[in-house]
């Protein structure tokens, strides 16, 4: 319905034909369609999330054994928003309930690579198979690579002296009533709509014009094929763009569109959110540089086998 | 009156302290607002996430940038 409605506008009220047609349909289309379903997925991720919240998960991440406790704070990094202002407290909150370096690690790879941006665009830009995978390998990168931090014992790099809690946390619940819930969940998504839209825009713009005039064979050349270096290229040209997810993710779209590997975007994509270079800096004022460089190189390989294995499997 | 927020300086954190300023400047009253950026001093009160507001030494919410008026039920609510 909606494409007919743009085809409609592009070529029988403005006239348009050929190129230019093709790229101002596809950002029109595109932009309609991202902007409107961000904003449903957005609200429902953040509806469901109003039942939890960190100090939920802190009180159950609590005691529990070093592998399963891996496993379990991935898995709730899925359901708490991150942001990365909030990188130093919770590191430090986890730290004095006692929860093991690793499993820490685990909820704070896993958090920022399954937050509802990116999730929400996923599944707008590639459909619900990409998503799944994105958010399941995803989930064994942050929880092999917690577990591989937390058997390195680094504790010495931590730079504060965290004195560990006594006694076990309280189990909280989150009590809102309904209306409540949907309050929050409809400001929430409107703070974040505010802060992305433009971006998302910028992207699609710039996606509309490499569909329309950039040549498949071009993009296919750098990042497609049998290049050895595409998958280790888009992890490290990943990193400093967290807070543009956004904008980079309809690019992927027409990237891979053009002939980009699909473990290539994935790879790129998967380092644009779990390996951000503003939390790096804010980690920094806690943690020892040499763990920091350990914790982004654990991930930056776990992200780059996951490339090559998709490209080798696809191809 | 203290209000203190709690916060290192990120964008809600600066959001939050600036509604509690605007609010407590047009009420009557003794108060006094404090930005507390010190990070051990912010994890004595155990919160997680921030921003966190606190009122005379009670901890009143973390993580979100309250409305300007809920903050006055709640400076109400302590002041009774």
């Amino acid at each position: 319905m909606w494409k007919e409605l743009v085809d409609h506008l592009t070529v029988d009220m403005l006239g348009l034909s050929g190129r230019v047609n093709d790229a101002v349909n596809f950002f029109i289309y595109d932009t309609l369609k991202i902007l409107f379903l961000l904003v449903v997925i957005i609200f429902v991720v953040s509806y469901l999330r109003t039942h939890f919240n960190t100090e939920y998960v802190r009180a159950h991440l609590q005691g529990k054994s070093e592998l399963y406790g891996n496993v379990l704070a991935a898995f709730f990094g899925i359901i708490t928003p991150f942001c990365s202002c909030s990188a130093i407290p919770l590191f430090l909150g986890f730290i004095q309930a006692r929860i093991p370096l690793g499993v820490t690690f685990s909820f704070l790879i896993s958090s920022p690579m399954n937050n509802e941006v990116a999730i929400a665009l996923l599944f707008t830009l590639f459909g619900w198979k990409i998503t799944v995978i994105y958010i399941g390998f995803g989930l064994l990168v942050a929880i092999i690579g917690g577990f591989v931090i937390g058997k390195m014992k680094l504790e010495k790099y931590i730079l504060l002296d965290v004195k560990p809690m006594e006694g076990e946390l309280e189990e909280v619940e989150v009590k809102l009533t309904q209306k409540q819930r949907v309050k929050e969940a409809w400001e929430y998504t409107y703070d974040i709509f505010k802060k992305i839209w433009l971006y998302v825009l910028l992207g699609v713009g710039v996606g509309a014009l490499i569909h329309g005039y950039v040549p498949a064979d071009f993009i296919a050349k750098y990042a497609g094929g049998d290049n050895w270096y595409g998958v280790p290229l888009a992890v490290i040209l990943g990193i400093p763009m967290y807070s543009n997810a956004a904008g980079v993710m309809p690019l992927v779209e027409v990237l891979t569109d053009k002939g980009m590997l699909l473990g290539t975007a994935l790879s790129f994509m998967m380092a644009i959110t779990a390996l951000s270079l503003p939390e790096a800096m804010i980690l920094k004022k806690i943690l020892h540089v040499r763990l920091i460089g350990i914790f982004f190189g654990t991930v930056g390989i776990g992200i780059i086998c996951i490339g090559y294995l998709f490209n080798y499997i696809l191809q | 009156m203290k209000i203190e927020i709690l916060g290192t300086g990120c964008a809600k954190c600066i959001t939050l302290e600036k509604i509690v300023r605007d609010l407590v400047s047009q009420l009557d009253g003794d108060y006094e607002v404090v930005k507390v950026d010190d990070i051990m001093e912010i994890m004595a009160y155990n919160i997680l996430s921030m921003p966190g507001l606190v009122i005379d030494g009670k901890l009143i919410s973390t993580g979100k940038v309250l409305s300007v008026d809920e903050i006055r039920q709640h400076i109400k609510e302590a002041g009774q």
